[in-house]
C-alpha cells in the first residue's frame, strides 16, 4: 500500500496488444455497430449479420495466428498475469467465434420476420463474446468473474430482446434473477478461496494452497468451502443438475437464435473456466473436488436425459438436451481432474474442448432449423410444429435428421467423435461406472431425438384450419445448416484432423 | 468491559454470511421481481464485506481492489434487470413472479 502511494507515476502492466487482438476486434466491431447504427439510417437487409460474421471471422483468424505463435514462442500470461495465452484459450475464443458466426447467420432473417430488425442484437453478441473469451483465457479469478458477468448482463438483454413476445422478457427476468443469484455464489467462493490463499490470481493459489495443508485447518476449511461455492456458482452457468432449473424457461422464452448462442458460446465459456480454475488454481485439491463433479455428473447425465423425454416442446426438450451434454462434458471434467496435476495439458482437457467446438457447431445448426420451424411469432416450437416436414421441406429434414442424429451421438457424426471422446477418457481413468451411465442415458437421450424425426417424416402434414404458414428458410439460415451439417459429416467421416488439432 | 471486546475479522466474516444467508432466503421466497433485485444486491455486497474483512486482515489492497469491481457489476447488473422490469410492467401493471406463468416451471 506505502509503495503504491510513495511512487509518483501509477505503472501499469506491459500489454501484448496484439495477443489481446481477439478481444479487441470483437470490441471493435461492437463499437462500430452501436455507434454507426445509430447515427446512420438503417444499413440495408443483411449487413448488421454479415458485417457481425465478418467481425467475428477477423477475430477467429487473429486466434488462428495466435494458435501459430503459441507453436513457436511458448504460452505466456498477459497484462500483468491476468490472462493466459496458451492453447486452450485460444481454442475457446475460436469455438466463441464459431458460435457468433452461426448465431447471426440465424438472427439476420429471424428479426425481419419479428419486426424488430436493428443492429442491437449484433452488438450484444459480439459483447458477451468478449465475455466468453475473458473467461477461457483468464488467470485471475477477479477477472473470470468479469468475464462472466460481461458474458451474463449480455444474454440477459438478448433473453429479453423479443419486445413483442411475453414469454421473450419474462425468460429474460427468470435469466437475470437466477444468474444474479448464482453469480453472488461464484463470488463468495472467490472471496473465501481470497481469504484463505491470500491471491485471486490462480498461479498464486496454486503456491498457496499447497502450503495450506502445513500451515492451518480453519484456512483448509475456508478454501474447501469456497471451492464448493466456486462449483456451486460455474454448475449454474453450464446448468448441470440440480442448477438447472432456469434452463429450459429460459431457452423456451429467449429468441431462438439467442437459444443457439446462449446453449453454444455459454457453455462453452463457462466450461472453459471451470476447466482452468480446477487444473490451474486447485490441482492439490483434486481428491476433494473430484467425487463433487462425479455426482454432478450423474445426475446431470440422467436427469437432462431422463426429463427430456417427457417434453412436448421442441425447444424445452432440447434445452434437457443441452442439460445432459453438459453431462458428457462434466464425465471430460471429472478424468481431467484425474490428471489434474497436469494443469490444462491433459487428454482429458482436450476431449472436452472437442466436445465444446463440436457441440457449438451442432447446437448451431439445430436452432437454425427451429428458427425457421418457429414461423412469424417464435411459437410454433411444438413438436406439432414439425409435422410433415418430411415431406414439405425434404431438405431442412434431412438436415435436421443429421444433426439430431449427430446429438445423439450415433457414429459418422460430430457427436459420436465428441462423446467418443470424453466417455473413452473416463474408461481411461477407470471411472467406468461414469462411463456406464454416460452410455445408458445416450441410450435414453436417442428417445427424444427419434420422437421430433418420427414427427418430422411419419407424421401427417397440418391440414386445414389447423395448418400453419409454411416454413421459409432464408439464405443466410440456409448457409448456416449447411456450415454446420457439413462440418458434422466432415468431422464423422474424418474426426483425425480434429483430434491432432486439439490442445 | 464491553469497550474491551474489539471485533475481530471472524465478526465481520459472521456478519457477511450471515446477510449472504439472508439474500438467499429472500431470493427464494419472496415474490416481487425489485425484493427480488435487493436480495441479490444485499448478496453482493455481504460478498465486498467478506472481501474488505479478509483484505484488512492480510494487509492487501487486492480485496479491497475487487471490491470496486463488484460494485461497477452489481451497478450495470440492476440497469439491465430494471429495463427488462420496465418491459414487463408496460404488459403487465402490478406484475409479481407468479403471475410470470407464460412459461411453465
Amino acid at each position: 500500500m506505502g509503495a503504491l502511494l510513495a511512487a509518483d507515476t501509477l505503472q501499469g502492466p506491459k500489454v501484448d496488444w496484439f495477443a489481446l487482438s481477439p478481444i479487441l476486434i470483437l470490441l471493435g466491431g461492437a463499437m462500430v455497430l452501436l455507434v454507426v447504427g445509430a447515427l446512420m439510417p438503417a444499413w440495408p437487409k443483411r449487413c448488421y449479420a454479415l458485417f457481425t460474421v465478418a467481425v467475428a471471422g477477423a477475430a477467429a483468424v487473429m486466434s488462428f495466428i495466435l494458435w501459430n505463435r503459441i507453436n513457436h514462442e511458448g504460452t505466456k500470461t498477459l497484462v500483468g498475469d491476468a490472462m493466459w495465452l496458451d492453447k486452450p484459450g485460444v481454442w475457446i475464443a475460436i469455438t466463441v467465434c464459431v458460435g457468433v458466426i452461426l448465431a447471426a447467420l440465424l438472427t439476420d432473417d429471424y428479426l425481419r420476420r419479428e419486426g424488430i430488425d436493428g443492429p442491437e442484437l449484433y452488438a450484444l453478441y459480439l459483447l458477451a463474446a468478449i465475455g466468453a473469451v475473458v473467461m477461457g483465457t483468464a488467470n485471475d479469478l477477479i477477472v473470470l468473474f468479469l468475464g462472466l458477468e460481461i458474458l451474463s448482463i449480455a444474454l440477459y438483454v438478448m433473453a429479453a430482446s423479443h419486445r413483442k413476445r411475453a414469454a421473450s422478457q419474462e425468460s429474460g427476468l427468470k435469466y437475470f434473477i437466477l444468474g444474479g443469484f448464482s453469480s453472488a455464489f461464484l463470488l463468495y467462493g472467490v472471496s473465501l478461496v481470497y481469504g484463505s490463499t491470500g491471491s485471486t490470481n490462480l498461479g498464486k493459489i496454486l503456491a498457496a494452497s499447497e502450503n495450506v495443508i502445513v500451515l492451518d485447518r480453519s484456512k483448509e476449511t475456508l478454501l474447501l468451502a469456497g471451492i464448493a461455492l466456486l462449483l456451486v456458482g460455474l454448475a449454474f452457468k453450464v446448468a448441470a443438475v440440480p442448477f438447472h432449473f432456469w434452463s429450459p424457461d429460459v431457452y423456451e422464452g429467449a429468441p431462438t437464435p439467442v437459444t443457439a448462442f446462449m446453449a453454444s458460446v455459454g457453455k462453452a465459456a463457462a466450461f472453459a473456466a471451470m476447466l482452468r480454475v480446477l487444473l490451474m488454481a486447485l490441482p492439490t485439491w483434486a481428491a476433494d473436488y473430484r467425487p463433487a463433479i462425479w455426482l454432478l455428473a450423474v445426475l446431470t447425465l440422467v436427469g437432462g436425459s431422463v426429463m427430456a423425454v417427457v417434453q412436448t416442446n421442441v425447444k424445452r426438450m432440447l434445452a434437457f438436451s443441452s442439460i445432459s451434454h453438459a453431462g458428457y462434458i462434466l464425465v471430460g471434467v471429472e478424468a481431467a481432474a484425474h490428471d489434474a496435476r497436469a494443469g490444462l495439458i491433459s487428454t482429458g482437457v482436450s476431449s472436452v474442448l472437442i466436445y465444446l467446438l463440436v457441440y457449438t457447431v451442432l447446437v448451431g445448426g439445430t436452432f437454425g432449423v427451429i428458427t425457421a420451424v418457429g414461423r412469424t411469432g417464435d411459437g410454433a416450437t411444438d413438436l406439432a410444429g414439425f409435422r410433415g416436414l418430411g415431406r414439405t421441406k425434404p431438405a431442412l429434414a434431412l438436415g435436421m435428421t443429421v444433426l439430431l442424429l449427430a446429438q445423439a451421438g450415433v457414429p459418422l457424426t460430430s457427436g459420436f467423435v465428441a462423446k467418443f471422446g470424453v466417455i473413452g477418457d473416463g474408461v481411461r481413468t477407470h471411472s467406468y461406472a461414469l462411463a456406464i451411465i454416460a452410455m445408458v442415458s445416450a441410450v435414453i437421450a436417442a428417445f427424444l431425438y427419434l420422437r421430433i424425426m418420427i414427427s418430422m417424416w411419419i407424421a401427417d402434414p397440418e391440414v386445414g384450419d389447423d395448418a400453419r404458414e409454411a416454413v421459409r428458410v432464408p439464405v443466410l439460415l440456409n448457409v448456416a445448416i449447411t456450415l454446420s451439417v457439413g462440418f458434422t459429416l466432415a468431422v464423422g467421416f474424418f474426426p483425425d484432423w480434429l483430434i491432432h488439432a486439439a490442445p | 468491559m464491553i469497550a474491551a471486546i474489539q471485533p475481530t475479522t471472524t465478526w465481520y466474516l459472521l456478519l457477511s454470511a450471515a446477510l449472504f444467508a439472508i439474500g438467499v432466503v429472500g431470493v427464494m421466497v419472496r415474490r416481487n421481481p425489485l425484493v427480488l433485485f435487493m436480495c441479490i444486491e444485499l448478496m453482493l455486497n455481504a460478498v465486498n464485506l467478506s472481501f474488505v474483512a479478509f483484505a484488512k486482515k492480510m494487509g492487501d489492497v487486492g480485496g479491497e481492489s475487487t471490491v470496486f469491481f463488484v460494485m461497477v457489476v452489481a451497478a450495470a447488473e440492476v440497469v439491465v434487470g430494471l429495463g427488462i422490469v420496465v418491459a414487463i410492467l408496460r404488459h403487465k401493471p402490478n406484475a409479481t413472479t407468479d403471475d410470470l406463468s407464460e412459461l411453465k416451471g
